[in-house]
């Protein structure tokens, strides 16, 4: 027995039993990993992978130097307070020419518009007009228009030159990344996006505060009925999502607005002058009433799986050793449903956060969210960039929330069932 | 929002044709429009060579193009754009070019290069109508309705909130024109820093009364629901209200700004033979026409005027002054600057939307 | 006299009954009184009606009619918190988001208590349970045992008059359980406090208890202290519920002398103490096992039995046998010097005294 306790522990076959038991233990592992191939596979394909490749879109643009190869190197080296010399000109038109050929000048143009308004037709016009340019193509150039003696255009052109860059990610949060390096705070009347992050933590926390204050009395009404009462206010409370978001949308358009339902009963109970009706939709209340009542669901499941899993015992424990109802809810029931409380909040706010289809049709411009803008820079803009930048900076928040969480409340204090 | 519906070339087999019937996807906007287009386009066509056509709807831009474009899968094979996004598609090779001379000449026999109003034929599009952005009331509540673009902006006078669409787009315009900039001067007006400040003075004046849009089919529900007293819209939206629906609506083609919306290939796509000739065919005098009898979007060929006749199942609907290129409505007209936007889009939206935001 | 008076009737029920449904009674006319300082136990089968009486004398559900008294005053309108009952629940309760001190230290502060005077009941109410050294663990990490500990004295920190024990021990093994019922015993012979104790094991009610009570269909069927419950049961279903019990069924022939002669079905006649049965009527009688003897005796109960099984326990041999047609009499055989070697399928004779065998009601 002494020469076993000195030596490592040996299996019935002499091999070390740490090694065996790791290999016994390997082999369920790998079954268990086995299962999850498929959904991992799927997740890695189908959302990890695209999220990479789009989000890089947001640090990343070759468009115009992929197209002006001749121009690239030069803008690189240019010091960009020197006058762009002749041989800037002659490979810029040199580029026109090839990029009118390629078709491509339309993308050459609209990036470099992104950073100067105004020159995409100073592209695509010149680029007509570039093969049949001679030197000196400075003033073949300025002839076609003027602007090409500005700085300003050059500038624009070696911000657009760079394909690893921080442009987008500052213009997500209202910078501007000027052609020498640095950063500087956009001019007043075009400072848009950073109102709109805040104004959409803003909704999506209020969402969530009264996703809370909504739905837990009626998970806890629930939570204390009988099995079967409760199966049947449970099949209310999901009822909702059998209907598409659209729909729900749209109903509450028909019972928010001017004329709608719950104005004419305010005016019918002289809440409200017929002339002067409430304002509840298409505004920052039509967002968060909708969106409230949308994301409820997401809020009451998570709370009743844990208040379920509470026995009344809790409570009356307390009550028996003198506790008021206030305060044996408030310093014993209360404590406990924290869990669901988090996992309610976290779902919603997350949820909440993304949203854009009901503050579209019910925002107006207060209920307006960031997301709506990512929409628009997808599908009307095509700034494919920017809206990257931007759904990275949400990326970036919506994390820091979530480590936040962790230091504060603790990720495993989550329950969802 | 994609509603599929695949017209069955009906006729097909009982018509001989010698080509193989094919078949192509023709994306447009829906409602009333697309209904248009199937009426005056894709059913005659269908009957006559024994092809089918898939229309699909969808809601304007060039996301889903440049997509297809990029990936390489092109379903598309003929989609209805407006022309900002023609040139830019062209610009950024998304489409494929059309050679105008596969165009029929017009029914009088004029070339189809000169029987097209000026500026509807470009490198990669072929367009089809004249559209306009104009602003309607509800006469039923105001017998005295607005008159000009400035009645609009006169919130004293004509009490009550406007509908006008969330964008800078046209917004911009009718603020100048409504401010005594003559339609002429707008874009000259606006291609300076004083004329956008301008602008956003004017829409200033009005910005606590505005409901602002985004759909094409939300200003006459507006206008219907009472939620605005006037509203910008789509002057065929209105029209299909008033014709269709029977709304008391009245349009203001005061400043009105015209635009067009255009064929457009997308590059690669898989029937391209097949849609450049559905594009000849729809395009052609008596097609063109016969779209202007289910909807008030003015016909891009000149030869097309004398053969709008009444509204399909109104017969004494003339639909001639309906449109927007009638003598009578187009005074004031304002033709949409592609150039302008497609230049100042960036900066003007992000103007626009911290103006609205601040 | 009158304070005794009112000692002995610390806790009155009177005529107390309760339904959920109002269809069926769960409790039917219960008057009963409890001493203070005693140690009264509400034993009887699940659905018996005990949980719903000691609830109801928590608070936490109402009479439906009848009155609750605690010392002296109706209750039925005081909420939980302000009657002063302690109480320790099945599951123990011990609030999983506090640590024991916590635990401890909630009824006072509901009670607005200084924290000095706070500190020093929590500790003592630890010192009492030997748990001094566990205030700042949490619930979860203790043990069944030292969970049951922390809910008693988390149940006793506050000095209640009277505790409630919900089945307290339930959830202990067997070897824990017993251990446990020596502790809360002493417990309660040194406070003094007044406990009633809801259970539905007949030994842990047997070893704690001054007073049983015996619960089945909304009545207490017999109220008793443990030994006359065990040797003196009033009816038939005390006499199974407690302890082990032969039965046999008869008809009463003659009651002479408080003593029953019973025919049995076979044809046998048995003498029996008349306790619960009238001439003429059918009777169950009962008979302890360990007070059937092997072989006759004079003045008593003598028949053939046949021995049908043995089990060989230790310190006693458990014999099934057939007597008088009941094939489940059981005989507990000292495994003594001078017994008899019994084997399986033999015929022999067992007896019993007529005083220990009691016909009940049928």
């Amino acid at each position: 027995m002494s020469d076993v306790a000195n030596g490592p522990v040996l299996a019935a076959d002499g091999t070390p039993l740490k090694k065996r038991l790791s290999q016994a233990l390997f082999r369920s592992k790998l079954r268990a990993f086995g299962l999850v191939i498929p959904l991992l596979l799927l997740i890695l394909m189908a959302f990890v992978a695209p999220t990479i490749v789009f989000l890089k879109r947001g640090v990343y643009n070759d468009e115009f130097a992929k197209v002006m190869v001749n121009s690239q190197p030069l803008l690189a080296a240019w010091d960009v307070t020197s006058e762009p010399s002749d041989e800037m000109y002659a490979a810029l038109v040199a580029d026109l020419v090839q990029a009118r050929e390629d078709k491509t000048i339309g993308r050459v143009a609209t990036r470099v518009n992104r950073e100067l308004s105004g020159t995409r037709s100073m592209f695509t016009s010149t680029a007509r007009k570039a093969a049949k340019m001679e030197p000196p193509f400075k003033d073949a150039l300025i002839d076609a228009n003027k602007k090409w003696a500005t700085t300003e255009v050059w500038e624009a052109m070696k911000i657009a030159n760079k394909t690893w860059t921080p442009a987008y990610l500052a213009n997500a949060v209202d910078l501007k990344y000027n052609a020498d390096g640095s950063f500087e705070r956009k001019s007043e009347e075009r400072r848009i996006h950073l109102k709109l992050f805040v104004r959409t933590m803003e909704i999506s926390v209020i969402v969530t505060l009264m996703g809370i204050l909504l739905g837990y009395p009626v998970a806890f009404l629930m939570s204390s009925l009988q099995a079967r009462t409760a199966n049947l206010l449970l099949i209310l409370v999901l009822l909702p999502f059998w209907t598409s978001l659209l729909v729900r949308t749209t109903a509450w358009i028909a019972l928010l607005q001017g004329e709608g339902v719950m104005n004419d009963l305010f005016v019918l109970f002289g809440l409200a002058e017929d002339q002067n009706r409430f304002s509840l939709i298409y505004n920052k209340t039509g967002s968060l009433i909708a969106m409230t009542h949308i994301l409820l669901p997401f809020m009451i499941l998570p709370l009743y799986s844990v208040m379920k899993t509470i026995p009344p015992s809790y409570v009356r424990a307390a009550k028996s050793m003198g506790a008021s109802n206030w305060t044996a809810f408030w310093r014993v029931y209360f404590p406990q449903t924290i869990p669901g409380i988090g996992a309610g909040g976290i779902l919603v706010f997350i949820l909440a956060i993304s949203f854009y289809i009901t503050p579209a049709l019910v925002g107006g411009e207060s209920g307006t969210m960031i997301s709506n803008f990512i929409d628009f820079h997808m599908r009307s803009s095509l700034n494919w960039s920017l809206a990257a930048a931007m759904g990275a900076v949400l990326l970036v928040i919506v994390l820091f929330l979530y480590w936040l969480y962790d230091r504060i409340v603790g990720i495993d204090n989550m329950k969802l069932g | 929002m994609k509603l599929k519906s695949l017209l069955l070339g009906a006729a097909a087999t009982s018509l001989a044709v010698g080509a193989t019937a094919g078949e192509i996807t023709v994306v447009s906007w829906g409602g009333a429009y697309t209904t248009s287009q199937v009426e005056a386009y894709h059913k005659p066509w269908i009957a006559e060579t024994g092809n089918s056509i898939v229309s699909e709807d969808y809601n304007g831009g060039l996301a889903e193009i440049k997509s297809q474009v990029e990936a390489g899968n092109v379903t598309w094979d003929l989609v209805d754009v407006e022309l900002s996004d023609a040139v830019l598609g062209c610009d950024e090779g998304l489409l494929e070019p059309i050679d105008p001379s596969i165009l029929p000449a017009g029914a009088d026999g004029t070339p189809a290069t000169e029987d097209f109003l000026p500026g509807t034929l470009h490198e990669c599009a072929v367009a089809n109508i004249v559209w306009s952005t104009i602003f309607a009331y509800d006469s039923s509540k105001m017998a005295n309705g607005p008159t000009s673009i400035a009645d609009f902006f006169d919130t004293a006078k004509f009490p009550g909130k406007r509908g006008l669409r969330k964008g800078p787009k046209a917004n911009l315009e009718l603020a100048l024109a409504a401010d005594g900039v003559a339609a002429a001067d707008i874009y000259d007006v606006l291609s300076t820093p004083e004329g956008v400040d301008r602008a956003f003075a004017k829409l200033d004046t009005i910005k606590g009364d505005v409901v602002w849009w985004e759909a094409g089919a939300q200003p006459p529900q507006l206008l219907a629901d009472g939620e605005v007293a006037m509203t910008t819209a789509y002057n065929g939206r209105i029209f299909n209200a008033v014709a269709s629906e029977d709304k008391p609506f009245s349009i203001v083609w005061d400043s009105q700004i015209y635009d067009l919306d255009l064929w457009v290939i997308p590059k690669g796509a898989p029937n391209k033979d097949l849609a450049m000739e559905f594009v000849a065919y729809s395009t052609a005098t008596e097609q063109l026409a016969a779209q202007a009898s289910y909807i008030s979007y003015g016909p891009a060929r000149k030869s097309s005027a004398p053969l709008v006749g009444s509204f399909h199942n109104k017969p004494d609907l003339a639909m001639g002054p309906q449109m927007p290129t009638a003598p009578e409505n187009f005074g004031t007209a304002i033709q949409n600057d592609f150039e302008f936007w497609a230049d100042n889009t960036d900066e003007l939206n992000e103007r626009f939307n911290a103006w609205l935001a601040g | 006299m009158a304070a005794s008076e009112s000692d002995k009737d610390f806790v009155v029920f009177d005529r107390v009954q309760k339904s959920y449904d109002g269809e069926q009674l769960v409790v039917k006319d219960l008057n009963l009184n409890i001493g203070k300082g005693e140690f009264l136990t509400m034993l009887g089968p699940s659905g018996s009606g005990k949980t719903t009486c000691l609830m109801m004398l928590a608070g936490f559900e109402t009479a439906t009619h009848g009155d609750i008294l605690l010392g002296g005053k109706p209750i039925n309108n005081i909420p939980p918190h302000k009657r002063g009952i302690g109480m320790v629940f099945q599951n123990y309760a011990l609030f999983p988001h506090m640590t024991v001190g916590e635990n401890l230290s909630f009824p006072l502060e509901v009670r607005n208590m200084s924290k000095s005077v706070r500190e020093q009941k929590v500790k003592d109410a630890l010192d009492m349970v030997q748990m001094g050294d566990f205030a700042g663990r949490r619930p979860a990490q203790l043990s069944g045992g030292q969970q049951q500990r922390i809910a008693l004295a988390r149940a006793l920190v506050f000095e209640p008059q009277l505790v409630l024990m919900d089945e307290p021990l339930g959830a202990l093994d067997k070897q824990l359980r017993e251990h446990m019922q020596y502790e809360i015993k002493h417990l309660h012979e040194r406070l003094g406090v007044t406990v009633v104790y809801v259970t539905h094991d007949q030994s842990e009610a047997l070893t704690m208890s001054d007073r049983v009570a015996v619960f089945e269909d909304g009545r207490i069927q017999q109220l008793s202290s443990p030994d006359d419950l065990y040797e003196r049961p009033e009816n038939a279903f005390v006499a199974q519920f407690i302890g082990e019990n032969n039965k046999l069924f008869g008809k009463v022939e003659a009651i002479t002398k408080g003593v029953a002669t019973v025919k049995l079905p076979m044809g046998g006649v048995v003498k029996a103490k008349a306790v619960n049965c009238e001439h003429g009527q059918d009777t169950t009688l009962s008979i302890r096992p360990e007070r059937v003897k092997l072989g006759a005796s004079k003045s008593s109960n003598a028949t053939d039995a046949k021995v049908l099984e043995l089990i060989y326990l230790g310190d006693h041999i458990r014999c099934r046998m057939n007597v008088h047609g009941n094939e489940d009499f059981v005989v507990k055989v000292p495994n003594a010097a001078g017994h008899k070697h019994l084997t399986v399928g033999e015929t022999t004779t067992v007896s019993w005294l007529a005083e220990d065998c009691r016909a009940l009601d049928a």
